[in-house]
């Protein structure tokens, strides 16, 4: 077997070495009668690489591939081009197969560039201080949510119409159990400010108020001032929580830091990490810098060696479950450190330059594409104020829509119906995300195919 | 202290003095090279990508243009693999040698894996694609689930836990949703105070109340003090099994019997898998939930600290209450049970974990490992790894304390103490003194259990040779901790920085890159 160096001589000398007959005789510990005298039952056998590269490879091809159509899905997960040296970078044995830096003198390779990391997050965001990464954003949501309950000692959350619907899931579900309260609604496909609902949350804050979480751009592709929220929030002693599910934005876009969010978290995936069915991805953590020892997960500080050299280590772990453990401020152990880093090396090669021009293009691409939809019949553009990602509602429900649309080889964005089943004031809704991998002529073919679906009558 | 000591600067010349430590211009020694923080760096033209010119139109982001700068430095193509090529030779890894972290389960990591996980087939599809685009995508994820339900003899999985305390939440979650579907809330976990510090922390952030159960002089579960602490207000006990020091508890069908006899049920913290795959099913112990590291004992790559993937089998009493989403099979046809579709059968589940499904990724580097072992390879796989950790524990019994050798064999790690160390040396210094042997150290001061410990998980992955060259190294640096050799103190000498300062890290944090202007504004 390949990935197994040990010879059948091997493993006798040891054994007689250990005194041991045979390997059997080292799991003597298990109950008789839970020790299998031979393999598992009713599972394959060994193989050869090429045999699993061509099981798995035929699996592979049965999947529409994003980059082989024209492709509009966004909600919290973008098609971006990543540059070629990014996945070249991280799959350096140095780094793909390194573990938590816990010994920081033969680490500080995956510590420098978690420093760099947690800086660049910091000044994407408009935060003091970022956390060297979370599983993803929705985790990092409800973490939020939980901090600033111990923050302000107050157990009611005012969550934004706008917020991703998974993300509001997740919160709910932990809620359940943890006692936590939240003010929910569900969005709606208001003209030119779709899943808006600042009136809401501005009169749901109240003095039991830990937190108002609210989503930019939001889950409908809206993006608004979130100022007057973060003021009102604390003259009512409670914190805004902003969430950023495409980080791109913040290149064109005020970030939610400079707007009085005192904490701004998020899904990086749409920098460096690539779409993989939904994971994994990287959770972006990013606070005031009066808050640091609340914060969960891990954090990368700089230091000094014993000859007064720069370095880095892991630090403040007193926050950590290792130490703390029932007392620590969450569970989370390992993170999402490779995308972390798969994130940050695409960033340093956009720079606040490329990551503008990145942003840009992604604007008008979107902004030509919605005019040129809301030309097709029986499509009506709802979106005012918009990044890379607006709303149309059409003239029949969209979820068949979307599926005969993808029959006929276009992955045309994501229905409302499939977010908010049941939801009938939502089903005409279809959130379409553009980014600079959208050309001229994939707007066409979805324009044309749109087209054609409404017309059809798609699916029935 | 300035702040930048080391790090090169384009303004820097040996006139300075920076280069003193090493007589050279340039603070580099030959192949290792100093690198600065890319915040320290020549700007250039400022990025590193190239993009087609913008359409011009009138710009919709409704009066929110950014109006600051955001301080992000870009780098040319060739700057930047540079600087991320320069960092990662600063790193220890797998792929340079034995990485003995106990409980980590540093194994290699079969490259294979990494080509399947980037067909663009897994890596360029969106999570949510309509189903019958991503037919090939669900079947592997149910592929894989049905190996992991069949290895563990369990009667279902989840896929979606992002990583192992992850999945312990969901195993929690699980026997909360179903203690309160008898109308039964219970507030208390138990927990030996061996576990793995998630373990406490998980129950604690599921909303219960955690207590502790004591070890016995043998190292395992003391379960007569378990048996005394199970009142009905207790839900359910978290064991870890193997344990963390590395013994298989071979009381686990007593503790699950008189668990499930007081209305608990169990949950087996599974990151010790590796050592049973293939040889144990932890149904066969009366489990209910269990995660699976797929990042352990499949070989995912642990990346520099993630990402992990924490998939949970649940036994027949949870199933009900497994959280959303998850794949099922009707004929050849896989569909994604969501919210919406979950009402007529899946009305129990607990809800949704994370936004999507899961670590797809992780997914198909795990099914490429475990396809390319089968069930008789994996057998293989733990009984390698249980035969190199005894070998080692048997050959360094003699020059190291090992509380627990008399006991037995161990299973995948070995267990040591700091007993017999001389002139006040710690575990911490002989640590470091394998790092200037070109080691990573092995798990330190972890489990609490038992003084100064260290905890050595050699894995498959081992030769017998590469075994015998670590065991020379490790006996010679355990004999100059027992001869009290303050040299070691000073350890490391050869790595690329020597002992850092962790309390000055704590005492001032600095955890972002502040201009120099900026720092000392601040300070």
């Amino acid at each position: 077997m390949r990935y197994l160096p040990l010879a059948e001589a091997d493993r006798q000398a040891m054994l007689r070495a250990i005194g041991a007959t045979s390997v059997e005789d080292l799991f003597v510990d298990v109950p008789e009668s839970a020790r299998l005298s031979g393999k598992v039952e009713g599972l394959a056998d060994h193989a050869t690489e090429m045999a699993v590269e061509r099981q798995l490879g035929a699996l592979a091809r049965q999947n529409l591939v994003a980059g082989e159509v024209p492709f509009f899905l966004g909600c919290g997960a973008y098609k971006h081009h990543i540059p070629s040296s990014v996945d070249h970078l991280i799959q350096r044995g140095e780094f793909l197969t390194s573990y938590t830096p816990y010994q920081p003198e033969i680490a500080q390779g995956t510590l420098q560039a978690l420093f760099e990391f947690q800086t660049q997050v910091a000044r994407l965001y408009g935060c003091d201080v970022a956390n060297a990464s979370m599983y993803d954003g929705s985790t990092a949501c409800w973490e939020a949510i939980v901090m600033a309950r111990r923050i302000t000692k107050r157990g009611k959350a005012v969550l934004s119409a706008g917020l991703h619907p998974h993300y509001v899931s997740v919160a709910q579900t932990m809620a359940r159990f943890t006692g936590d309260r939240l003010d929910l609604a569900l969005p709606e496909l208001t003209p030119s400010a779709p899943g808006d609902d600042m009136e809401r949350l501005l009169a749901g804050i109240d003095g039991e108020t830990s937190a108002v979480v609210v989503q930019y751009p939001n889950i409908l592709g809206h993006v608004a001032d979130l100022s007057e929220l973060a003021e009102r929030a604390h003259e009512a002693g409670a914190l805004l929580i902003a969430v950023v599910t495409e980080p791109v934005a913040l290149g064109l876009i005020r970030s939610p830091g400079e707007m009085g969010a005192d904490i701004v978290v998020g899904e990086g995936q749409a920098i460096g990490v690539g779409l993989n069915f939904g994971g994994p991805y990287v959770g972006l953590f990013a606070c005031k810098e009066k808050f640091v020892r609340q914060m969960p997960g891990r954090l990368c500080g700089e230091t000094a060696d014993a000859d007064g050299n720069r370095g880095f280590v892991l630090t403040l772990s007193t926050r950590e479950q290792h130490i703390r453990r029932e007392k620590a401020t969450s569970n989370i152990c390992t993170n999402s450190g490779l995308c972390a880093l798969a994130f940050s090396i695409h960033m340093t090669l956009l720079g606040e330059k490329g990551l503008r021009q990145l942003a840009e293009l992604n604007h008008a691409k979107a902004v030509a594409a919605a005019d040129r939809l809301a030309d097709v019949p029986g499509v009506e553009l709802v979106s005012g104020a918009f990044f890379n990602e607006f709303t149309l509602r059409l003239s029949r429900e969209a979820r068949p829509v979307v599926r005969a649309m993808a029959d006929r080889g276009v992955l045309g964005g994501v229905s409302l119906g499939r977010l908010y089943p049941g939801v009938e004031a939502l089903a005409n809704g279809l959130v379409v995300a553009v980014t600079e991998t959208v050309t001229d002529e994939h707007v066409e073919a979805l324009a044309r195919v749109l087209e054609e679906c409404l017309v059809e009558g798609a699916g029935a | 202290m300035s702040k930048n000591p080391s790090g090169w600067r384009p303004d820097m010349g040996a006139a300075n003095g920076e280069g003193a430590q090493t007589g050279t211009f340039t603070g580099n020694r030959a192949l290792m090279l100093e690198e600065p923080l890319i915040f320290e760096m020549e700007e250039g033209g400022g990025t590193g990508v190239d993009f087609a010119e913008a359409p011009s139109v009138e710009s919709r982001l409704g009066g929110l243009e950014r109006n600051r700068p955001i301080g992000i430095p870009g780098l040319s193509e060739p700057q930047m693999v540079r600087h991320y090529t320069r960092l990662s030779r600063q790193n220890y890894a797998i792929d340079l040698g034995l990485f003995p972290l106990g409980s980590c389960t540093m194994k290699h990591n079969p490259r294979l894996n990494e080509k399947v996980a980037r067909m663009p087939g897994f890596a360029d599809i969106h999570p949510l694609q309509p189903s019958d685009t991503v037919q090939g995508a669900l079947a592997l994820i149910e592929m894989l689930g049905g190996w992991l339900v069949t290895l563990t003899g369990m009667n279902s999985v989840a896929m979606s836990p992002k990583a192992g305390a992850h999945g312990e939440l969901c195993g929690l979650l699980a026997i909360r949703a179903a203690l309160e579907a008898r109308g039964d809330a219970r507030e208390v976990i138990l927990v030996p105070e061996s576990a793995h510090g998630t373990n406490p922390a998980t129950a604690a952030f599921a909303g219960y109340r955690v207590e502790s159960i004591p070890a016995n002089e043998r190292g395992r579960v003391d379960i007569d003090a378990l048996k005394a602490r199970l009142r009905p207000d207790v839900a359910g006990v978290m064991i870890t099994n193997p344990n963390t020091c590395g013994l298989f508890e071979p009381d686990m069908l007593a503790i699950s019997e008189a668990v499930h006899a007081a209305g608990g049920l169990v949950y087996c913290d599974g990151a010790n898998f590796n050592a049973i795959v293939g040889r144990v099913r932890p149904g066969d112990l009366g489990i209910d939930a269990m995660h699976i590291n797929l990042h352990k004992t499949f070989s995912t790559p642990h990346g520099g600290g993630g990402p992990g993937s924490g998939p949970v089998v649940f036994s027949d009493a949870l199933t009900p209450f497994a959280p959303l989403p998850f794949v099922e099979r009707k004929g050849d046809q896989f569909t994604l049970v969501e919210e919406e579709t979950a009402g007529e059968h899946h009305g129990s589940s607990f809800g949704r974990m994370t936004a999507f499904h899961g670590q797809m990724g992780m997914f198909t580097r795990a099914m490429a490992y475990i396809l390319s072992h089968g069930a008789d390879g994996l057998r293989q796989v733990s009984g390698d790894a249980v035969l190199n950790a005894n070998y080692l524990l048997r050959q360094l019994e003699d020059v190291l304390d090992a509380p627990f050798a008399a006991s037995g064999p161990c299973m995948h790690e070995a267990l040591f103490s700091d007993k017999g160390f001389g002139g006040g040396l710690t575990t911490l210094d002989l640590a470091k003194g394998l790092i200037d042997e070109g080691y990573h150290p092995m798990t330190m001061y972890f489990p609490l259990v038992v003084h100064g410990s260290m905890l050595v998980e050699p894995t498959e992955t081992e030769s017998k040779a590469a075994l015998d060259q670590f065991i020379g190294a490790l006996r010679s640096v355990a004999e100059r901790a027992k001869a009290g050799d303050q040299s070691l103190k000073a350890a490391p000498v050869h790595a690329p920085r020597r002992r850092l300062d962790e309390t000055l890290a704590a005492r001032k944090p600095v955890l972002v890159y502040r201009d120099p202007e900026q720092a000392q504004a601040a300070e």
